[in-house]
This record gives structure tokens, sequence and C-alpha cells, in this order.
């Protein structure tokens, strides 16, 4: 019961202070684009697919960008708790009655929920890259985001109860967050990269969240062999598999972490 | 039995190093008790393992007859505490903090209305309790944070340096709002201080070095241990001639050249009716001085409270409290 609670209380904190703070929505939205439009159309325009002369480049991009967005999101956002945990609110809930795992959980579920919401704003855009989403689509596209911000606020939250200072930000962010996102085959597809550069793209989680989202994206197009690697069931199976793994992972190494 | 908290041979050692080393003492209920000692002291830690967030090397330490390293999550549910360092969320409103707080507790958005009305009535913060956190002082920080830790009707509220880092004024006011706890509700005040002025606030007090208890009792005692208290006074040169007549009187000789007498003694209240009776229109000035804390520990220890050099920790602590508005 006080665990739920907690988790419940933890979550609609992460929540306020997003709605709270318009700035870092714009931001969040603000940053995708950026890479759309700048990467995205220099990239369209000074090289040729190869195999696929026909696609249009944004739009094999932007499932990509918006995995990004999860991706960034999710990982910052549990990461906050390094701070957290010295300064601020978390310290104050870790001498409460709230078990940690209630703690870990909440954190996860609060951050993917800020996360989908900035995906949600981010796939209403997609008009702009010539992709007409019916609601069905949507909403299919909120749940793969969902589960893929799952397990990286999973990752986040393990990377963070490691953690004693803020000093190891900026590493997490160059070699971690970055490889994930270079890796996921949001730029370029996997198909067609030499073995080592192939394999490591099949190790990276998120490369799997990226292709069900052009599963949706794609659905029933010509293009869907071309551009997807894996069997949507594949992909879910293996974003699910690692949320899963890392919630469970990051809940132990939360409760173990030191709270002074 | 009337102790809510006891501690007893408690030992904290991190590697090499032996921050607490056999410590024991217990703390009654409604009590409002003392930690003093320089940064470093192993206050802190001792804080720490009561409040269980760190656990101890060896002894035993009970809150209320629990176990606080074996029925800890028992114990969390009767204790509070205020960190050095704010952990208010300044993006959430006073209010916000406060209900989140007593969720966490269990209880009901009712009961954390109906117990917070009062005290940020008292505390002087009911008419902003709608405004976030990040608009506030660091006084007003403070005392909302004392608030919070009071939402769940604690048995012991655990205050770490509650007044760092605050102006004299809104220290004394704190303390003020302390004493007015520890009075009106059934909650132990357990505060650690490096303030020596601050002890004098406490009931009793322990004080504490190299990670042991040097002395602890009421700040009154403490100060008879190192004996004397002076009573100075300024005579008129013309009446200098008297002074053998004045201590033949009194009993006991002035110490002193010209006109600046001083006399030691163990109750100077009584003995300045003395001395103004046998001294009588020569005093042109008459001060008791009482010894503080402050000598109490340089008798005690040989030593002033001593600053701490800085590690990275306190550096970065330091920018957090910046950043907090503190």
């Amino acid at each position: 019961m006080i665990a739920l609670r907690g988790i419940y209380v933890i979550w609609l904190r992460e929540l306020i202070r997003f709605v709270r703070e318009p700035a870092r929505i714009v931001g969040m939205v603000a940053q995708p684009l950026l890479y759309l439009i700048l990467v995205g159309n220099g990239l369209a325009h000074g090289f040729q697919f190869r195999g696929a002369g026909s696609v249009n480049y944004l739009a094999f991009m932007f499932p990509g960008i918006v995995a990004m967005s999860v991706l960034f999101t999710s990982v910052f956002s549990a990461m906050s708790i390094v701070w957290d945990r010295e300064f601020g609110f978390l310290k104050e809930v870790l001498v409460s009655p709230v078990p940690r795992a209630a703690i870990a959980i909440g954190k996860a579920l609060g951050g993917t929920t800020v996360a989908v919401a900035q995906g949600a704003v981010i796939l209403i855009l997609s008009p702009l890259v010539g992709i007409a989403l019916e609601p069905g689509r949507y909403l299919a596209m909120l749940g793969v985001l969902a589960l893929l911000a799952l397990a990286l606020n999973g990752l986040g939250i393990l990377v963070a109860s490691r953690m004693e200072s803020m000093q190891g930000f900026q590493v997490v962010m160059n070699f971690l967050v970055m490889p994930l996102f270079f890796l996921s085959g949001a730029l370029y597809p996997l198909r067609g990269m030499p073995g080592w550069l192939a394999a490591l793209m099949q190790i990276d989680p998120v490369t799997y969240g990226v292709d069900a989202l052009r599963h949706l994206v794609y659905f029933r197009s010509a293009l869907l062999a071309t551009i997807t690697q894996f069997s949507l069931a594949e992909d879910l199976a293996v974003t699910l598999g690692t949320a899963a793994l890392l919630l469970v992972v990051s809940t132990v190494a939360f409760n173990r972490t030191r709270s002074a | 039995m009337g102790d809510r908290i006891v501690v007893e041979q408690l030992t904290k050692r991190f590697g090499e190093i032996e921050a607490v080393r056999g410590v024991s003492f217990t703390v009654g209920a409604r009590e409002v008790f003392g930690f003093l000692g320089p940064n470093g002291a192993g206050k802190t830690t001792t804080i720490k393992m009561l409040a269980t967030l760190l656990e101890p090397t060896s002894g035993r330490l009970q809150i209320e007859g629990l176990d606080v390293v074996r029925q800890r999550q028992e114990v969390r549910r009767i204790i509070g505490l205020v960190f050095q360092d704010p952990t208010l969320d300044d993006r959430l409103t006073a209010w916000e903090n406060l209900l989140f707080h007593g969720m966490l507790y269990g209880l009901s958005q009712a009961e954390i209305r109906r117990r917070a009305e009062p005290l940020l009535e008292m505390v002087g913060l009911a008419e902003r309790q709608n405004s976030l956190v990040r608009t506030f002082s660091g006084g007003m920080k403070r005392r909302l944070e004392l608030v919070r830790g009071l939402i769940h009707t604690p048995k012991v509220l655990f205050l770490d340096e509650p007044t760092v880092g605050l102006d004299p004024q809104t220290r004394s006011q704190l303390w003020q709002h302390i004493r007015e706890l520890s009075r009106h509700h059934d909650t132990t005040v357990f505060v650690t201080t490096h303030y020596m002025d601050e002890a004098e606030h406490c009931d009793r007090t322990a004080i504490m070095d190299h990670g042991q208890i040097v002395a602890l009792d009421t700040p009154e005692h403490l100060k008879q241990v190192i004996g004397s208290e002076e009573i100075r006074l300024t005579v008129r040169a013309s009446a200098l001639s008297e002074r053998s007549r004045w201590e033949a009187e009194l009993g006991q000789s002035f110490s002193g050249a010209g006109t600046e007498l001083l006399f030691k003694t163990r109750n100077a209240g009584a003995d300045v009716a003395r001395i103004v009776q046998a001294v009588g229109p020569a005093i042109e000035r008459i001060e008791i001085k009482r010894p503080t804390l402050e000598d109490v520990f340089l008798h005690l220890t040989g030593r002033e409270i001593r600053e701490e050099t800085v590690s990275a920790r306190d550096a970065w602590r330091e920018f957090g409290r910046r950043r907090m508005g503190r």
C-alpha cells in the first residue's frame, strides 16, 4: 500500500515538474526538429540511399529521431537521480517508509510518461516529412515508445545507482547515450553495413525500437521489406525483454544504492 | 521508561577511519538534545545511523524500543529528518512539498491539510503555501522543511545542522520554533550543530570530538565544568584605598590591577549583590562574565572548534547549496 503510494507520488512529481517547465518542453521538441531539418536534409541531398533509391530519407529518419528524443529524455530523467539523491526530494524519500524498489519503479514510470508525452508531440509533426498516421498507428507507435522508454529509464537508473557524483555525467553522455543513438539505425540502415558495425548495431537495444517504429510507419508499404531489418514480433520481443531485464536489474541496483 | 533513544557502544568505520568510536547515550521523550562538535567530529555519521541511512559497524541503536538496524521500516515511520542540505523540490509549491511528504507516510490529503495548517501558521508561511518553493528565501525554506519533518508527527525529529547558512536573526527565530515544537508536540528533537551558542538552546548537549563524546550534560552544568564565572567591576580611583576592606568583607580577594577588578565565583548572581553591598557607591560599572560553551569546548579538547579542510565532496555540496539558493 505504502509502496503504491510511493510509486504514485514519485510519478506525479515527475509529471508536475515536466508540465511546469515549458522551456524544457520546447527544447525537447526543438532538438529533434533541428536534427531532422539540418542533418536530415543534409544527408538526404548529399548522398544516395543504397539499395532503395526512391526512399524519402526524411521519412526514413523520422522514427529514428523520435526514438532519439525518447532516448535522451529517458536517460537524463533517470540521471537526475544522482543530483536528487544528494540535494533533492529523493533524499527525503529515502528516509521515508517507502521501499526503495517503489522509488525506482515510480521514477521509471515518471520518466517513461514524460518521454512518451514528448514523443506524442513530435509524432504529430509526421505529416511534415510525408508520413500520414491514422489514429491506430499513432497509438501503436506510442506503445512502442513506451516500451523503449521503460528500457532506457531502466538503463538510466542503473547507471545513476552506480554513480556517486555528476562528474561522470559527460562520460555517460559520450560513451553511452551517443553510441546508443548512432548505432540504433536511426540515421542509416543496418543492412549493408560492414560486419563489425552491423554486430554492434544488433547489440544496441534501441535498434529494435527504431525498427518497430519503422514497421508502423511503413505499414503495408511496398518499401517495408527494404527498410525494416527484423520482424515486428522480434522487435517487440527484444524491446520488451530488454525493458523487463533492465527494470529488474536497475531496481536491484537502486536498492543497494548508498543513501547518504 | 522515558528513554526514547538508546545508543550503546556505537561505532562506525569507513575502511581505516573510525568515524564514531564507541558512543553511548540516551535521550528522553520531549527532550531537545544537542550534538555539538566541529565538522568531522562524527555528528552527521551518528545522526545518519540513527536515521537508518547508514549501518553501524557495531553497537546497539534503539528508538522507541525498536531496533534501528533490524526494524528499519518501522523506525522510518516514527522519525523525521531535516537535512544539512535542502531537500525541498523547488519546482513544487510549499503545499505540494508537504502533500507529497505526507502521502509517502500514508496520510490522506485531508489529514495532511489538517496537520499542515497550524504548523504553517506557526512558522509564518500560511500565506505562501501555494507559492513555488524556488521563490522562497533560505530561512523560509528551512522553516518549511521543519514543518515537513513534522507532518507525520514523528516521535523523533532529527535536525542536522539546521541553521547553517542562515543569518543570525533567522537562526534565533528557527530555534524559537524548535523549542515551541518540543513543548507542544510529543516530539524529541535531536539536533546537531557546530555553533556553540546554539547548544545553549538544548535541554542537554553532548560534545563530540574525534568520534567520541567528551561531555554530556545540560548547558549550565557543562559550563560549570570549567568552573567559575567572573564578575568584573570598575571602581572609582579615589576609592581604591578601600580595596583591602572590601576583600575582608567579602572573604575573598580581587584579582586585577588599578580600577579594573576581577572576582572569581561559582555563583555570580548572589555575589554581585554582596559586592554591590560591600563596594557600594565606589562602583562605576559592574558586569558578569559567564563562560560560554566555546570556553567549555576549548577546555575539554584543548582546541578551538576547528575549521575542516574542504574536500571535493564539500565543494560539491557548497555548489549544490548555492544552486538551491541557500
